[in-house]
């Protein structure tokens, strides 16, 4: 077996310094009833071709993004990953290195986590940021969990623009601890007054912007509101590319921003791993759930950084931590990080804008095919148009036609009679052939 | 005129008149090592005898501290915030944690005095 | 004249000769710091002492002892670099607003639908270059300690190979680039997979169904947990069952995600012997308790032999049995946990099946459940009907769910890797794989026994060997010195300080990976240092470490002044 280093000779010579007989006398504390002898249900070992045979099979079977015109969005979006992005998160220093809990020996994770830290809190607006969260649904439940502990209130009201998924993250969460949340209908034209959900027993108002239909919302007046009555304002974004392009959610006075960073140096990858944004106010920070990554100096002197406030977490404070979390998203911060660094500022503003500039170009062409309604005012490189019909089957028709439209309302919101919408992203991956391929192919599968 | 009572966890409370001034003793605070953080409680809370008053950090372990008897909060010593480190320095004068108004003089007399908590140090 | 160790150059002559044991000394910063008039012997070089003008007093000292008592760390070159070892600034410091990394294609000239709240003012990030980039991230790398430069034995962490089979399978475009809201009908391979890794799960633990989307073990801890307060409901018990039996040696992440699902913790102590103590866990239980939080094999290394047992008494008090899967791998192929009597167990696919720790995740925690917890089950859930393989997403058509615990439906990144392991192993393989991590750690303890404590005696472990500070006491080492010095000696230190119950843990995992070779290396290495440490070495460990790229970290000043991002310093006047 290719992995394993141990020769036969090898194990008796251990046995036998080890003072056994056998193998089977260190297991010997496996009750003897329990003891397994094999495996009789599952295949013998096998070579790198085999494997790569059997597993390439299967992933022949799916429609891969790059391979078709390509619209689906929905809280995780196709962009170009740069090659020099996945080449360096598989430096063996970084993918087979552990939580850096010996910092001299660990300084080049530490040291991205701190630029990770200062990057995300520049591109939220916020005033520190943590090493990251599994994803931006984990990561809205933590920072609901947060608001209830620095308000000591129960109460956490939901936006209808919230991604459905997220909502069920929390409204799971607090139906087993007791917490009570008000989860408002979905809101397709950001129309909702979420200001009046807002009672004495209130923790946090929780907002999504772009929200799920794509709609950009002012948070300002919001956050007006919350801090009038002790409520913390949570700001949730799906898409970080946005950050570049729309006012980030700090200038707009949220307490606490959370999010998902995939779009930014991560494939889609069926949904996961993911890396959850998770910034907030100086103020709060104690109370802040994960990791962070603090610089210090050493003992001659020189910069360097480690894992600093380490009693809100579970391994020191057991019952009494922020969070459970222990394991972060390392390799996808690192790849967003990296990410980021290449684009820059510049290069971050011009890629906001080029998703943009796509997306009105898609939302016109849209418009003009008779039957479809595009429902946003705003948006950012996602909307939301109505279509006659269900859009679940206008989507097969076009999947068989080897075209990915978009996320029918429908499948994230079931049963409420919003099977006419369809969700509609478009970034820098789609180019105008793709864009009129599936104006035309709407037009033909409504018609 | 006052007089010091200690607990098993290793809280003072320094008695004048009806307050205490409460704080971790100085083998506490070799104990903790370099503390980086405390958390007080708000004024005017009403703690029980042995309820949680406070929260003493190093930078590897967090630490409750209980309040000796039961009272209410009538100062915290606010500049643990800005210097914690002020616990390590001086514990059990500038590195005092809040002052209670004590309620029941008489739950002093559970506490162990100076030579007490002496004697039960070399236990440990 | 060991004893001139700490105080090298304070002979009466004051001329002396420092002898280099390896012949390393002239690329150490201590060749900076010698007096003049010392002379530095390698290897072999006895004949320059015969020098007539060098009246010297000989000392005869490994450059080892020596270090503890001089700071290396001179920056004596321009750059304060030390040849491969490259200091490297923040992105920050190095790049400049106007420099992209990315070119991209100029947007088209469109009315903006963005109202009122286009983001004008500047974000802040700098930009480089991609030859910067890679350099930048080149150079971070190798700061870092990993498995493939060497063995990683942090116990309880199972830091094994991660083959690089299981990253190409990833990135396939089947697998890597599909989105996880596309059409079902356009990734049924995908779904397929979900199948294979569900099925492999459930084969070898026995149990009767998986919870794939937890994202890392506590997220599946807190899945498993969630299960089961689910059932309490159903049950109508949810009021009265507020405790969970958490065992002192438990990983922190237990008790807090017990207390984050709504219940209390009630600790239940170890036996002198390392694990849990039934009659306790009995004397424990009544109507109140909701269910116990055991690892096994347990945190000290140990498998808990009264697991049996322990299940019965939880099920007849009507509670549930939640096993911390984290050490699973040291029983895969040699005991189900569905035979012993396990409710729900997530398993850390990073830690069991070779999917890469990444410094820090991601990881993945699926959790196995018993038919008991089976029908409360998180959404997604993965059925066969009549047109493929389908994910239920709808609450309605999955009664008993307890919800969601993430966005879409778990680390399918992950699930690629664990399964391409899976298969590359074989339940041979897998069976070996176990065993062979078994006989490793055991050779380990029997290396060590002689010279470090165990604190339950010299008896078999499993997966890894637990040995305490006992030995220490009087040394004037601690634990963490002892840690430190390992570094210098080229390894990453063991899991110290956990399990809590054991004083000055020292926990060594080496897996199956490590050949016999890598093991009389470092056990070789270890003695050698237990030995330093028991003769009173000091020097060698206090200031440990010296080679690292950094020496110790002042972590008080980062906790009691954290700066956590970086901020640009303010304009030097004049």
């Amino acid at each position: 077996m290719r992995y394993l280093p141990l020769t036969a000779e090898d194990r008796t010579e251990m046995l036998a310094r080890v003072g056994v007989s056998s193998i089977d006398a260190l297991f010997d504390d496996i009750p003897a009833a329990q003891r397994l002898i094999d495996l009789p249900d599952l295949p013998l070992h096998k070579g790198e071709f085999e494997v790569d045979r059997w597993l390439s099979r299967l992933a022949g079977k799916n429609i891969a993004a790059s391979s078709a015109p390509f619209f689906v969005g929905a809280g995780a979006y196709k962009h170009h990953v740069p090659a020099s992005v996945d080449h360096l998160i598989q430096r063996s220093e970084f993918m087979t290195s552990y939580t850096p809990y010996q910092p001299e020996i660990a300084q080049g994770t530490l040291q991205y986590v701190f630029e990770f830290q200062t990057q995300v809190a520049a591109l939220t607006g916020m005033e520190v940021a943590n090493a990251s969260m599994y994803d931006g649904s984990t990561a809205t439940g933590e920072a609901v969990l947060m608001a209830q502990r620095l308000t000591k209130r129960g109460k956490a009201v939901l936006s209808g623009g919230l991604h459905p998924h997220y909502a069920q993250v929390v409204t799971s969460q607090a139906a087993l601890t007791g917490h009570e949340v008000v989860s408002l209908p979905p809101d397709i034209a950001a129309k909702e007054d979420i200001a009046a959900a807002i009672d004495a027993q209130t923790a946090c108002l929780v907002v999504q912007t772009p929200d799920v239909f794509g709609n950009l919302r002012d948070l300002e007046p919001l956050a007006e509101t919350c801090r009038k009555q002790g409520v913390l304002l949570i700001a949730v974004f799906t898409e970080a590319v946005s950050l570049g392009l729309v006012k980030a959610p700090g200038e707009m006075g949220a307490d606490i921003v959370v999010g998902e960073g995939q779009s930014i140096g991560n494939p889609l990858t069926f949904g996961g791993p993911y890396v959850g944004l998770f910034a907030t106010r100086t103020k709060y920070l104690r109370q802040m759930p994960g990791r962070l990554c603090g610089e210090t100096v050493d003992a001659d002197g020189r910069r360097g950084f480690v894992l600093t406030l380490s009693t809100r977490e579970q391994h020191i404070r057991r019952d009494k931590a922020t969070s459970n979390i222990c394991t972060n998203s390392g390799l996808c911060c690192l790849a967003f990080t990296i990410h980021l660094t290449l684009l820059g500022e510049m290069g971050l503003r011009r890629l906001a804008a080029l998703n943009h500039a796509n997306a009105v170009d898609l939302a016109d062409r849209l418009a003009a095919v008779p039957g479809i309604e595009v429902l946003n005012e705003t948006f950012f490189n996602e909307f939301t148009i109505r279509v006659p019909g269900r859009a679940a089957d206008h989507v097969e028709r076009l999947a068989a036609q080897g075209i990915l439209a978009g996320v029918p309302v429908s499948r994230l919101l079931p049963g409420q009679g919003l099977d006419d919408l369809l969700l509609v992203a478009n970034t820098e991956v789609n180019s105008d052939e793709d864009r009129a391929a599936l104006a035309e192919a709407l037009t033909k599968s409504i018609a | 005129m006052s007089t010091t009572r200690y607990t098993k966890d290793h809280e003072y409370i320094r008695v004048e008149g009806d307050t205490g001034t409460v704080g971790i003793t100085d083998y506490a605070q070799s104990q903790l090592g370099d503390v980086v953080f405390v958390e007080l409680p708000a004024i005017g809370k009403v703690l029980a005898k042995g309820a949680e008053a406070a929260v003493v950090e190093s930078v590897k372990a967090a630490s409750e501290i209980y309040a000796p008897v039961a009272g209410e909060v009538v100062a915290i010593n606010d500049v643990l915030g800005e210097e914690p480190g002020k616990v390590n320095e001086d514990a059990t004068g500038d590195g005092w944690f809040l002052r209670i108004k004590i309620s029941d003089p008489a739950e002093l007399d559970t506490l162990m005095d100076e030579a007490a908590y002496q004697d039960f140090l070399k236990t440990l | 004249m060991r004893e001139c160790a700490s105080a090298p150059f304070e002979n009466e002559c004051g001329v002396g000769v420092v002898r280099s044991r390896n012949g390393a000394i002239d690329n150490h910063p201590l060749h900076k710091r010698l007096p003049e008039n010392f002379i530095i012997l390698q290897d072999g070089a006895e004949a320059m002492l015969d020098q007539p003008k060098l009246d010297q007093t000989k000392i005869e000292i490994d450059t080892s002892n020596i270090e503890g008592t001089i700071a290396p760390a001179d920056h004596t070159t321009f750059t304060g670099n030390r040849a491969l070892a490259i200091e490297e600034g923040l992105i920050f410091e190095l790049g400049r607003p106007e420099v992209s990394g990315v070119d991209l294609p100029d947007p088209k000239p469109v009315a903006n639908r963005l109202g009122t709240l286009e983001r004008k003012a500047p974000i802040g990030l700098p930009g480089l270059s991609e030859p910067e980039v890679l350099r930048h991230y080149v150079r971070l790398s190798q700061k870092n300690y990993a498995i493939d430069t060497g063995i990683f034995p942090l116990g309880s962490c199972t830091m094994k190979h991660n083959p690089r089979l299981n990253e190409r399978m990833a990135r396939l475009p089947g697998f890597g680039d599909i989105h996880p809201l596309q059409p079902q009908s356009t990734v049924q391979g995908a779904l397929e997979l979900m199948r294979e890794i569900s099925h492999w799960l459930l084969t070898l633990t026995g149990m009767q169904a998986v919870a794939l989307s937890p994202r890392a073990g506590a997220h599946g801890e807190a899945c498993g947990m969630m299960a089961i307060k689910q059932a309490l409901i159903a049950r109508g018990e949810t009021e009265q069952r507020t405790v969970v039996l958490v065992p002192d040696s438990a990983h922190g992440t237990n008790p807090a995600t017990a207390t984050l699902v709504g219940f209390t913790v009630r600790s239940v102590p170890a036996r002198a012997d390392g694990i849990v103590d039934v009659d306790a866990v009995r004397q424990a239980l009544g109507p109140d308790v909701a269910a116990i939080m055991l690892t096994n094999p347990n945190t000290c290394g140990l498998f808990e032999k009264n697991i049996v047992e322990v299940a019965e008494a939880m099920h007849e008090a009507g509670a549930y049995f939640y096993c911390d899967g984290a050490n699973f791998n040291a029983i895969v192929g040699r005991a189900r946990p569905g035979d012993l009597g396990v409710d729900a167990m997530h398993i850390n696919l990073h830690k069991t099946f070779s999917t890469p720790h990444g410094g820090g995740g991601p990881g993945a925690g699926p959790v196995v459940l018993s038919s008991r917890l089976a029908p409360y089950a998180p959404l997604p859930l993965l059925v066969e009907d009549g047109s493929g393989l389908k994910l239920v997403e709808d609450p309605a058509e999955a009664p008993g769910t307890f919800g969601r615990l993430g966005a879409f439906h778990g680390q399918m990144g992950m699930f690629v890797r664990a399964l391409t392991y899976m298969l590359s192993h074989g339940a041979d393989g897998l069976h070996q794989a176990s065993e062979d991590a078994v006989l490793n750690a055991n050779y380990i303890r029997v290396g060590l026994a002689d010279l470090m404590s165990l604190p339950f005696g010299n008896r078999p472990c499993m997966h890894e060997a637990l040995f305490d500070d006992g030995w220490l006491k009087n040394t004037g080492v601690t634990v963490l010195d002892f840690a430190k010095a390992m570094i210098d000696e080229g390894y990453h230190p063991m899991t110290v300080y956990f399990p809590l119950v054991v004083h000055g843990a020292m926990l060594i995992e080496p897996t199956e990976s490590e050949s016999k070779a890598t093991l009389d290396l470092f056990i070789a290495a270890l003695r050698d240092l237990a030995m330093a440490a028991r003769r009173g070495d000091k020097e060698r460990f206090l200031g440990a470490p010296h080679f690292a790229p950094r020496r110790r970290l002042d972590e008080t000043r980062a906790a009691r002044s954290p700066v956590l991002k970086w901020t640009k310093p303010a304009p030097v006047e004049g």
